[in-house]
């Protein structure tokens, strides 16, 4: 356990990317058999100890800690498995702070395996007693599957492939035909067996991804327009045995959609992006009816879903692409072939459940600009452009593909709460409730944000939260109603989940308005008036 | 609690003998536990303190009338017997222990209890009244070994020859132990140290603390300062001062240090718990061992310690005092 807890120490203290590419390297070279497969499970996130929930360690503390000084200690630290690492007290006859070495990380997946969630606080506590601080950190950070030491389930398998000096991309293409603790992944690299094959199993294909468009224009005869769908991008693998649904991260999301994945009996590789049906929006212009993504969030993050839930929020896919068309690879083909393609795949679906995302016909950027601009429609975002001759290719690739977004909507609300954030801002007031005032002059909340600002006006405004704070709630501060906020947002909804009846979608700090007096805050009316 | 003794946010008064302990405004009469800043400030009349203490307010303040209180000695003002007993923070801290009326207050100024070459040990003196701090005052802080915590910082420097460790110590005391802490673990090579220290170092030296070999950081080129712990104090870590040094390590002695996410707010690479603080462990055994019938807290995590002190039968109260410094400090 120690070199696994020394490794996650280095991640979380190395500052540059290839330090940790280096420290990852280092160790699955050194580390055994089946150690590092789990360790490299855990790093991509593909380890789940189904047994162990953050509930579970709370109730192992308060077996052994006063309730309440482990409360105080956990809001002044912040992450609750550091908090419990911290202040874990060890029973007398134990070695105090160190590491016994009894615990080999294998060891602890097989316990947390085969532990009921009964029995899982005890198992939990005996193994606590054998490591120190950091193990202690890495075993819950483990057990609870998130790991959050500031690396991607990319950077993890970068470091993996660079270990065994592989193409990481090689290493992606077979990942999703494996699973944990990856013994033939290990066997390959270390050049033991053959490459994995993974044809025949349904496996995730990086996507391809664009560019925020900072030019003033560009050649529509190079670019085509269409628009781009708020919802969630997805892939949709289908083999002759199984179809499987991966979300933008490359994470199984078939078991949320159901529905979807039934409805997909072909033999493909499609891009798209998934969306529930609407009644108003979109309509014919744009090609369909979406609503908005308040809806899609009914449907997202659930591991099981009822009849009515996808009866009340039926979702379906809008397609962009296509990647393979039975076992021949379109990759490298132009977008234009490629399009042509899917326009002669998409007839052969449930109509549904599938359509094709429409191309925007413009004769100029200046058409378009206006077309842009005239869009109202809650399920768009803004507008893609691809270059017609772009090969699908991993990632963000210069020049091929560009989003062009919406300009943002802003209103001026007024800072109500603030709590601390987590991770690298546990010591900062970070995240505000912000509200805006009703007709009889109360202010309500309408939304939280935890971005937008910069470092310096973060510390401006932790201070102010400090010095402003009229009333504490457990983590949370009420400061003095007295700052006003510019928020910008994509979109305003309707939703019963606040107060006020509304739902800003991805708000984020805009500017400070100091010089702004809070009686000229916008109002919910105002507010409501944004919906579309 | 007796009538003489006063709890102020602006400091501790002692009534009969109308002086102020630690006062963070100008008064006539000071008692001064310890040179750190957020105790010792200047512009007092006349202060009490250590004769280290003294020298270290007039290294910061320039000179002001004084009377240097020798450790263990009893000095009496108008019925208050008043001594300086060491605290085992700083070179000079004490604990000033009062009596009058037939009871004993300790205040305790910043103290801590694990060993430290370069100041006396904290000495426990049992109590009526103790006055503590509560600066680590968190189940969560539990400081390691020093020597480990040293070694550390010697592997690291040692695993890279081709760079330099830059430590961030507090400019007063921190600096001077984390040295003689390495001194004590066999490094005798230069150390090499930010200007803003030069002058409490020598004023260690000048009161018997060996340091060793110092030489200052600045004017050297990069290559010579390869493979050589730098200290500096915790501001200039990530200050432009340090770009000229050979791709330093970036480390930190404190004992904030044991909470992962305050060394990456630092951009500390290398993070050392090494604390002038009592952990949470000494802060609740030393309350035991002098077992006050009363506990004030003066500055810290007061809450939790509150609650300890009421949950193990100890009548505890929280002071706010205002101006004590905590959240860089360490």
């Amino acid at each position: 356990m120690r070199a696994f807890s020394q490794l996650l120490d280095g991640l979380v203290y190395t500052r540059s990317r290839n330090g940790k590419l280096d420290l990852i390297a280092s160790y699955m070279r050194s580390a055994p058999d089946p150690d590092r497969g789990w360790a490299l499970a855990a790093l991509t996130g593909n380890l789940d100890l189904k047994a162990v929930k953050a509930s579970t360690i709370a109730e192992m503390t308060r077996a052994r800690v006063d309730p309440v000084l482990f409360e105080m200690s956990r809001d002044y630290v912040g992450d609750l498995a550091e908090t419990v690492s911290l202040l874990w007290p060890k029973p007398v006859d134990q070695p105090s702070e160190i590491d016994d070495g009894s615990l080999t990380l294998s060891a602890m997946v097989d316990r947390l395996h085969a532990t009921s969630r009964a029995a899982a606080p005890a198992t939990l506590a005996r193994m606590m007693d054998h490591l120190d601080a950091s193990g202690r950190f890495a075993l819950l950070k483990l057990a609870t599957g998130g790991l959050r030491v500031g690396i991607s389930a990319r950077l993890a398998k970068a470091g993996f492939a660079q270990g065994f000096n592989l193409d990481v991309d090689e290493v992606e293409e077979c990942w999703h035909a494996l699973a944990p603790p990856y013994t033939a992944l290990f066997a390959w690299a270390e050049g033991k067996s053959p490459r994995p094959d993974p044809a025949g199993t349904p496996f995730f294909r990086p996507f391809m991804l664009a560019h925020p468009l900072e030019a003033e224009s560009v050649d529509l005869n190079h670019y085509a327009a269409e628009w781009k769908w708020d919802g969630i991008r997805i892939q949709i693998v289908g083999t002759p045995g199984e179809t499987r649904l991966y979300s933008r991260a490359g994470d199984d999301i078939t078991g949320s959609f159901p529905d979807i994945a039934q409805a997909f009996r072909h033999h493909a590789v499609l891009d798209g992006e998934l969306l529930v049906k609407g009644e108003f929006q979109g309509g014919q212009n744009h090609g369909g009816a979406a609503a908005s993504f308040n809806a899609l969030q009914q449907r997202l993050g659930r591991k099981a879903v009822t009849a009515k839930m996808m009866d009340d929020y039926p979702a379906f896919v809008r397609l962009y692409d296509i990647l393979l068309d039975a076992d021949e690879d379109l990759r490298a083909l132009p977008w234009e072939q490629r399009r042509t393609r899917l326009e002669t795949t998409v007839p052969l679906l449930d109509p549904q459940r599938f359509d094709i995302s429409a191309l925007i016909e413009a004769s100029d950027f200046e058409t378009l600009a206006d077309i842009r601009a005239g869009a109202r429609d809650a399920a768009i975002e803004g507008v893609m452009l691809k270059r017609r001759d772009s090969p699908y290719v991993a990632g963000r690739k210069a020049a091929l593909w560009y989003k062009w977004k919406r300009d943002p909507l802003t209103a001026d609300c007024v800072m109500m709460y603030a709590q601390r954030g987590h991770g690298k801002r546990s010591s900062f007031y970070s995240d505000y409730t912000f509200g805006c005032w009703t007709e009889e002059g109360e202010l309500l909340p309408v939304g939280k944000a935890y971005s937008g600002f910069t470092d310096e006006e973060l510390k401006w405004l932790d201070r102010f939260v400090r010095g402003n704070t009229v009333n504490r709630f457990g983590p949370v501060r009420e400061v003095e109603k007295s700052l006003v906020l510019e928020v910008a947002f994509d979109s305003i909804h309707e939703s019963k989940r606040h107060k006020s009846g509304l739902a800003m979608r991805f708000p984020r700090i805009a500017r400070i308005r100091c010089d702004k007096p809070v009686h000229e805050a916008d109002t919910v009316e105002g507010l409501r008036r944004l919906v579309i | 609690m007796p009538h003489w003794i006063e709890p102020h946010p602006t400091g501790i008064y002692v009534r009969p003998a109308n002086a102020w302990i630690d006062p963070s405004v100008p008064q006539e009469r000071a008692l001064v536990t310890h040179g750190h800043a957020d105790h010792a400030r200047g512009g007092h009349g006349h202060v009490w303190a250590t004769e280290e203490t003294l020298a270290i307010m007039a290294l910061r303040y320039g000179t002001a009338s004084g009377t240097a209180v020798p450790y263990g000695e009893e000095i009496r003002m108008n019925g208050v017997t008043i001594s300086y007993v060491p605290a085992g923070h700083v070179l000079g801290s004490a604990q000033i222990v009062l009596s009058h009326a037939g009871e004993r207050v300790v205040v305790t100024g910043d103290y801590k209890r694990r060993p430290d070459p370069s100041c006396k040990a904290f000495e426990p003196v049992p109590c009526d009244i103790f006055v503590t701090e509560a600066t680590f005052g968190l189940p969560v802080f539990r400081h390691p070994d020093t020597g480990s915590e040293v070694d550390r910082l010697l592997a690291a420097l040692h695993a890279n020859p081709y760079r330099c460790v830059l430590v961030g110590a507090y400019a007063l005391g921190k600096a001077q132990r984390l040295i003689c802490e390495l001194r004590a673990r066999g490094h005798h090579d230069p150390i090499h140290i930010h200007g803003a220290l030069e002058r409490m170092c020598a004023l260690y030296q000048q009161f018997g603390v060996d340091l060793g070999d110092l030489r200052l950081a600045t004017g050297l080129p990069a290559k010579e300062m390869r493979g050589r712990i730098v200290v500096s104090p915790p501001s200039a870590l990530n200050d432009r001062w340090s770009r000229r040094l050979p791709d330093p390590i970036t480390a930190m002695a404190s004992g904030w240090m044991r909470v992962r996410q305050r060394a990456r707010q630092r951009n500390v690479e290398l993070p050392l718990v090494i604390s002038d603080h009592a952990d949470w462990d000494e802060l609740t055994d030393t309350i035991r061992e002098v077992a006050p019938s009363e506990t004030w807290i003066t500055h810290g995590r007061e809450e939790a310690l509150l609650h300890w002190c009421m949950t193990h039968q100890f009548h505890a109260r929280a002071l706010a005092l205002v101006g004590r410094e905590d959240e860089d400090e360490g």
